[in-house]
């Protein structure tokens, strides 16, 4: 089960996004917690004494990378330092101390002036409650990058006509935000971010402020979108189970600090702490857990037995199984690895719901 | 600050009040604050005023000669027009930004400029608003700008527009006078000076309120700061913008009668300014319609262009659909400078046809004057002796064979003191002890009236309720501007700005709450209020005046029913809104509780509502203070009288002295308000 966190995380190819110890200290003087560029102390202890000092540790060493055609989830509540954490990337805040890495050039180094050309041609933001200018029709709202760079009239119509169809907005071209609907405005703010065909995309809690139905038909949009892009993606929100959802990988958020970074699996099957144990309370394991990693190892040989994919969920399996009382074989990378069964399903479940019922 | 500290500041501030009236015949000095300790302030304003005029003069008269131009010029072409022009063209201005209902009434209101023959000076004063605005709008935004921008120009900033706003035209109406000369350029100075302030606040107000994200977004798409501001900044906060610019005319506009008085030629407000000073009722009346008239029509239309921005533009759109009102205008203005030339008529409107109905409307008023003499006279003198007099001189010398129909025997005095205590004796005793204090503060002031109050006792009172609002910087802020009122030596006129506009205010407000109560609960009686309170805020001060000179004569009645008449507004306003603007979840939560109707509105609809209506006391007393001044006219004799005093004696000292008075005592009572609000927004969680 490992495997695809290797995949992910550090394969061969340089990651899209390398961040490497980020801090933002909100208070007098932040500079002074970092001398010689360098934090004097160890993570816990410095932010410690930055709180003992009236200032706010919003977000206190974070290290992550994005491989390039990945979804990184960020997730944390309120207050969590995970919003902080994607507006260091472009740099909307000033990071106090740390290392962004785009394509491998350093972010922090480049001029006020370079850094308006990496958000004009790199990097596209979606907002929570979608930031969108009241004052300019979906159509122009969603041309607004593009004519900020006085792009050409022709290549501005190709691109805006392309984004609003990708989105679903065809025929409210005309329309002004304040009469559309919150998930339409939202497709307006996806669109405006994605009219510069930006290499990162970033996202803020783009569905937080969406009711559950609309955000659940969003969510799926984003991915029938994403499999069609393949952009490499941090995306910010609050609820564990949307994570979960979207996520390749993901990381949690406490108080500004990284609690655990891995994929969903990862994180529901070893929990780093109690406070990401509690989050895995409600999810649902059958739908998380996917065949392979439910496998009988004493079942015996595979020979002769029905196949069926290693990542498909242990909701899907259930029905199969059932028609299959033997046993199915797990198949993954085109050849037979393991065997579950009826019995191996009920045992990891069990185990999994008595680490709920008594967390380590 | 606890509140058993404040309680016993309270009464020993009662029981030295008593102890000082006990002695009042043998100490003087305590009952009025001394002459010589006062300092000649009066001396070295007039002697700084005369050097700045002597050094910087030739510069200002310079500035005043080029701002003459684009005068004369926006009044050449506004007399070059034919009526009929510029009538149509407001017309067409108000049906392409609102519809019909606005396009009738823009029609009627500047045809009855034509018909009643103002014309002239009619466009004469809509061009000293049309140059003024402009200018002002220009300066507002970009200093509304640098506000936004910079923190420490905002500190500077914010004040200097509290004081423009505060200190009553009238002060700076002789300064520029003196630095500009006279004539229709420093009206139009004032003028702008007057109508910058609200700018610069909606200017900085929209830049501040514009929301984050979509700043952030702006900045994601990779504006330079130089498109983040137009593009981004300016556009968003532009609604604000254009509010500010409404309210911009509006205060121009109520210049135009105040301008006249010290450039005033041929112009509307000239007309209203003589006809009132010669009590000519009905002649005043039509000017100041013209005016209130005006200030409609502009506010209406621009009000408009404001909110109703439609979306109904496009890229499709073509260019005839898109233009079509301008197409419109330009056409209508070619062929009505051709019709000019071949029937005069539309050119000028001939003076045989003008209808003036002054005289009828004097014989009209003559008659009810003395048909309803003695109603007039019986409201004027009932309002006098049982409710102005005992506040300003107290019961002891109000009460008289001659006012109340018998004298104020020496049992009657000690009968209402025992009775005041026993009253305040038993709230004390049932622990309402603010009531107490306040039953306890108002016996004093009902028998011996604010002017018979020792000064100390007067300053006392407000230095602790200022610590009440705002805590001590308040108190030691209101303990400065008090000594300053009195070493200026203007207490006694500010005593009597005090007492006017506080009994107006209290009034005003006690009705106006009322009213906006009623109102919150009744639709067609708030439908019924709000045009009547458009009217009154749009309409200018002096012409609110009129009416009220013509039943009841020069007075401090006039005077208090005048200010009333425009302080009402914000009060019935907020409390309207406040009232209905109270949780609805708490409402049925009461209901569900069983509260009654009258439990609703008194335990839970004001409580909840009383930040709203503080905040509309504090409006009400900022309406009534600008209103004091202008009531100068029907001869109070409080600062508003000394700084009319100051501008027709060209005495910049004694004008400016009042003038700031009046300025001191309105920051404090704004401060005051605003902090109660403040206290009354946190208690209940909306800070």
């Amino acid at each position: 089960m490992n495997d695809r966190a290797q995949d992910d995380g550090s394969g061969g190819d340089q990651p899209r996004l390398s961040c490497r110890h980020i801090w933002k200290v909100y208070g007098k003087k932040p500079e002074q917690y970092f001398p010689d560029g360098a934090p004097a102390v160890e993570t816990p202890a410095l932010a410690e004494r930055i709180r003992e000092d009236g200032a706010i540790p919003a977000a206190a060493d974070v290290s992550f990378d994005v491989a390039v055609g990945e979804i990184f989830v960020i997730m944390g509540l309120s207050g969590s330092g995970k919003s902080t954490v994607v507006r260091c990337l472009s740099r909307l805040v000033e990071p106090t101390h740390g290392e962004i890495l785009l394509d491998g050039e350093d972010l922090r180094a480049k001029s006020d002036k370079q850094m308006i050309e990496v958000r004009r041609h790199q990097i596209g933001m979606v907002f929570q409650n979608f930031g969108l200018m009241p004052h300019l029709s979906v159509w122009e709202n969603v041309a607004f990058p593009l004519s900020l760079q006085g792009a050409a009239q022709d290549h501005t119509r190709e691109r805006v006509g392309k984004v609003i169809e990708l989105v679903g907005l065809e025929g409210r071209e005309k329309s002004y935000p304040h009469q559309l609907s919150g998930g339409q405005q939202q497709r307006v703010g996806i669109a405006r971010s994605l009219a510069v065909d930006p290499d990162l995309w970033l996202l803020d809690e783009p569905f937080s402020a969406l009711d559950p139905l609309i955000r659940r038909q969003m969510q799926d949009e984003f991915l029938r979108i994403q499999n069609d892009l393949h952009k490499s993606i941090v995306f910010i929100t609050h609820d564990f189970l949307e994570a979960l959802r979207v996520a390749d990988r993901m990381m949690i958020m406490r108080g500004g600090r990284v609690v655990q970074t891995g994929t969903p699996a990862q994180l529901i099957t070893n929990p780093a702490d109690d406070y990401v144990a509690e989050f895995t309370n409600d999810v649902p394991m059958v739908r998380v857990l996917r065949a392979y990693e439910v496998t009988d190892p004493e079942a015996g040989s595979a020979e002769g037995r029905e196949r069926v994919a290693g990542d498909v969920s242990v909701e899907a399996l259930l029905p199969m199984l059932s028609a299959h009382p033997e046993g199915l074989a797990v198949e993954q990378g085109g050849t037979v690895t393991a065997v579950v069964t009826a019995q191996s399903v009920v045992r990891a479940l069990a185990r999994l719901s008595e680490q709920e019922e008594a967390p380590a | 600050m606890s509140g058993d500290r404040t309680h016993w500041a309270w009464f020993a501030l009662i029981g030295l009040t008593l102890v000082a009236l006990g002695f009042r015949d043998r100490l003087g000095w305590l009952m009025e604050f001394p002459e010589a300790w006062e300092w000649p302030m009066t001396e070295w304003l007039n002697t700084g005023m005369d050097w700045v005029v002597e050094t910087a003069g030739p510069a200002f008269r310079a500035f005043s000669d080029v701002m003459d131009y684009p005068m004369s010029w926006v009044r050449g072409l506004l007399h070059w027009m034919p009526w009929a022009l510029t009538v149509g063209l407001l017309v067409i201005a108000s049906f392409a930004v609102s519809g019909w209902k606005l396009a009738v009434f823009t029609f009627l209101a500047m045809f009855y400029m034509v018909v009643i023959g103002y014309w002239y000076e009619s466009m004469n004063s809509l061009a000293l608003v049309m140059v003024s605005v402009p200018l002002a709008v220009a300066i507002g935004f970009c200093v509304g700008t640098w506000a936004f921008y910079s923190d420490r120009a905002e500190r500077v900033i914010t004040p200097t527009m509290d004081t423009l706003q505060t200190i009553p035209v009238f002060a700076y109406l002789l300064p520029i006078l003196l630095l500009f000369g006279f004539g229709p350029v420093v009206g139009l100075i004032a003028s702008v000076l007057y109508a910058v302030p609200p700018m610069v606040r909606n200017t900085t107000l929209g830049l501040v309120r514009i929301d984050e994200e979509v700043i952030e977004a702006g900045m994601m798409a990779g504006a330079t700061a130089g498109q983040m501001f137009w593009r981004v900044r300016v556009p968003s906060a532009l609604r604000q913008i254009l509010l500010g610019v409404n309210q911009t005319m509006l205060a121009a506009f109520s210049m135009i009668i105040i301008a006249s008085i010290i450039g005033g030629t041929s112009d509307i407000g000239w007309e209203v300014l003589t006809h009132i000073r010669k009590a000519n009722v009905a002649e005043a009346i039509l000017a100041g319609v013209v005016i209130a008239l005006m200030a409609m029509v502009m506010d209406r239309i621009t009000a408009r262009a404001a909110m109703g921005r439609s979306p109904d533009g496009g890229e499709d759109e073509s260019f005839v659909t898109r233009y079509r009102y301008w197409i419109v205008a330009a056409v209508f203005a070619a062929v009505m400078l051709v019709l000019a030339r071949v029937f005069p008529v539309l050119q000028d409107y001939p003076r045989a046809w003008e209808v003036y109905p002054a005289d009828a409307m004097n014989d009209a008023f003559n008659w009810l004057l003395v048909e309803y003499a003695g109603a007039i006279k019986a409201i004027k003198t009932t309002a006098l002796f049982y409710l102005m007099l005992p506040v300003k001189m107290g019961l002891e010398q109000t009460i008289s064979p001659f006012s109340w129909g018998f004298e104020f025997t020496q049992p009657m005095k000690i009968g209402y003191a025992v009775a005041m205590a026993a009253l305040a004796g038993w709230l004390l005793l049932r622990r309402r002890v603010r009531g107490a204090i306040g039953v306890a503060l108002l016996a004093i002031l009902l028998y011996f009236g604010i002017t018979g109050l020792p000064w100390l006792s007067i300053a006392g009172v407000m230095v602790l309720l200022a610590w009440q609002a705002g805590g001590r910087r308040l108190a030691v802020g209101t303990s400065v501007g008090l000594a300053f009122l009195m070493l200026a030596g203007v207490w006694p006129e500010a005593t009597i700005s005090f007492y006017l506009c506080g009994l107006a205010v209290a009034l005003s407000f006690l009705i106006g709450t009322t009213l906006g109560v009623i109102a919150s609960e009744n639709d067609a009686v708030s439908a019924f209020l709000r045009p009547i309170s458009d009217t009154l805020q749009t309409m200018p001060l002096f012409v609110i005046l009129i009416p009220f000179v013509m039943f009841f004569k020069l007075g401090d009645f006039t005077a208090l029913l005048a200010i009333m008449a425009y302080a009402i507004v914000p009060a019935i306003r907020y409390a309207e809104h406040g009232l209905r603007g109270v949780n609805a979840e708490v409402i049925e939560a009461a209901s569900a509780c069983g509260a009654t109707r009258w439990q609703m509105l008194w335990r839970v609809r004001l409580p909840l509502a009383l930040p709203q209506l503080l905040l509309g006391l504090n409006q009400t007393i900022m309406f009534g203070v600008a209103m004091l001044v202008i009531t100068a006219l029907v001869g109070t004799s409080d600062l508003g009288q000394e700084i009319y005093i100051g501008l027709n004696n060209g005495d910049f000292g004694v004008g400016m002295i009042a003038g700031i008075g009046m300025a001191t005592l309105a920051m404090i009572a704004d401060r005051m308000t605003r902090g109660y609000s403040r206290k009354g927004q946190k208690a209940l969680g909306q800070g």
